[in-house]
């Protein structure tokens, strides 16, 4: 009997000190989020980065992003919702991520559609059509092209021109760098007035966001 | 009778000293991949295969005392270590690279597997499949 409880004590120490050890630990990892995004301001926004709503809005989210990420695809329309509910009050800047192999390519195509002012519009077909193009973890550019070329959303002459710049490199070299710097090494990673999300989630993104435009309106 | 309960007290205290080990060390592998989100290796993956059931294992035979949870128990442990020896020879460049199974995805040899800077987890896991190999032989001899 007395074997018995020294086994369920046993269990419940061991239990306490890995809710503790956890506890503790996300603590400490917010802290040094939330201190690293706070040394370096300057690198959330970089003047080449694509934006979305009022540009003098006093809440700007900065969502790092992997076109191929299917958390990012799910993560859109909560953001356009809220650019749209608050039109004048929010401003969403994005910055590439490309973790995923041949992504680097994908970005290439929305910053040549940049060029033809149809960013939103490529970005937002690429992930309607994500399921046919990113397989088993890789971004494949070849197979979006056709999605691109049926729905005659650009000029695809000018396109294959654009596509060559080699600006664009140094774009994604750039926000790359950034996001090593301020410890995005997931896609989505939102930060919203250069604050990180406590923790992941949609509401954790929309309680974020409120917090702010409360304190900023 | 006597001499019977103090054996089956040390045999108790065998089992429950390789459980003990076995759930800290499948609490401290659940932490390092779900907290601290560091993603397992191939060669931690077939360790953290032989560690997880351990802990069950070993555990039913306390509820109650089953000496032969020792027949069960102790092939896991033994091909755990196998594995972490494996994983420590690769780790410390023993065996060459190119004998290295996981070049593609996580490195089995990557400095992420040195925590506070001093301690690599495959250490961990060779001092843990070691202790409970040990003690579940001593738990056996006792039987």
């Amino acid at each position: 009997m007395k074997k018995n409880q020294i086994i369920i004590a046993a269990v419940f120490v061991m239990l306490g000190i890995f809710a503790l050890a956890t506890y503790i630990y996300s603590a400490q990892q917010t802290e040094t989020k939330t201190q690293l995004a706070a040394q370096n301001t300057s690198a959330f926004i970089a003047d080449h980065s694509p934006r979305k709503g009022n540009p003098n809005a006093k809440v700007t989210i900065v969502e790092f992003f992997d076109p191929a990420c299917h958390t990012c695809k799910q993560f859109h329309p909560v953001i356009v919702d809220l650019l749209q509910k608050y039109p004048a009050k929010i401003q969403l800047v994005v910055r590439y991520s490309p973790f995923h192999q041949g992504s680097d390519q994908m970005v290439a195509i929305l910053e040549a559609s940049r060029k033809q002012n149809k960013f939103w519009d490529t970005l937002e077909l690429m992930y309607e059509t994500q399921d046919n193009w990113a397989i088993n973890h890789q971004a494949r550019a070849d197979l979006f092209w056709s999605y691109l070329k049926t729905t005659k959303l650009l000029d695809m002459e000018r396109m294959i021109k654009d596509l060559n710049d080699p600006a664009i490199g140094q774009v994604i070299q750039q926000d790359l760098a950034d996001g090593k710097t301020l410890g995005a090494n997931k896609t989505p990673t939102f930060f919203v007035n250069g604050k990180p999300l406590p923790s992941f989630g949609y509401d954790q993104l929309i309680n974020l966001v409120n917090n702010e435009l409360e304190a900023n309106y | 009778m006597d001499q019977q309960t103090e054996a089956d007290n040390k045999t108790w205290m065998f089992i429950f000293a390789a459980w003990l080990i076995a759930a800290l060390s499948t609490l401290t592998s659940l932490f390092f991949s779900e907290i601290m989100e560091l993603v397992p290796c191939v060669l931690c993956w077939y360790q953290r295969i032989f560690i997880f059931p351990l802990s069950i294992i070993l555990l039913m035979g306390l509820f109650p005392l089953d000496r032969n949870v020792v027949r069960y128990a102790l092939p896991l442990a033994v091909m755990g270590l196998l594995f972490t020896i494996y994983h420590i020879l690769l780790f410390y460049g023993l065996i060459p690279e190119s004998m290295e199974p996981c070049t593609q995805g996580i490195s089995c040899k990557d400095d992420s597997m040195i925590l506070f800077g001093f301690l690599p987890i495959p250490l961990l896991s060779l001092a843990a499949f070691s202790a409970i190999t040990i003690l579940l032989l001593k738990a056996r001899v006792k039987s």
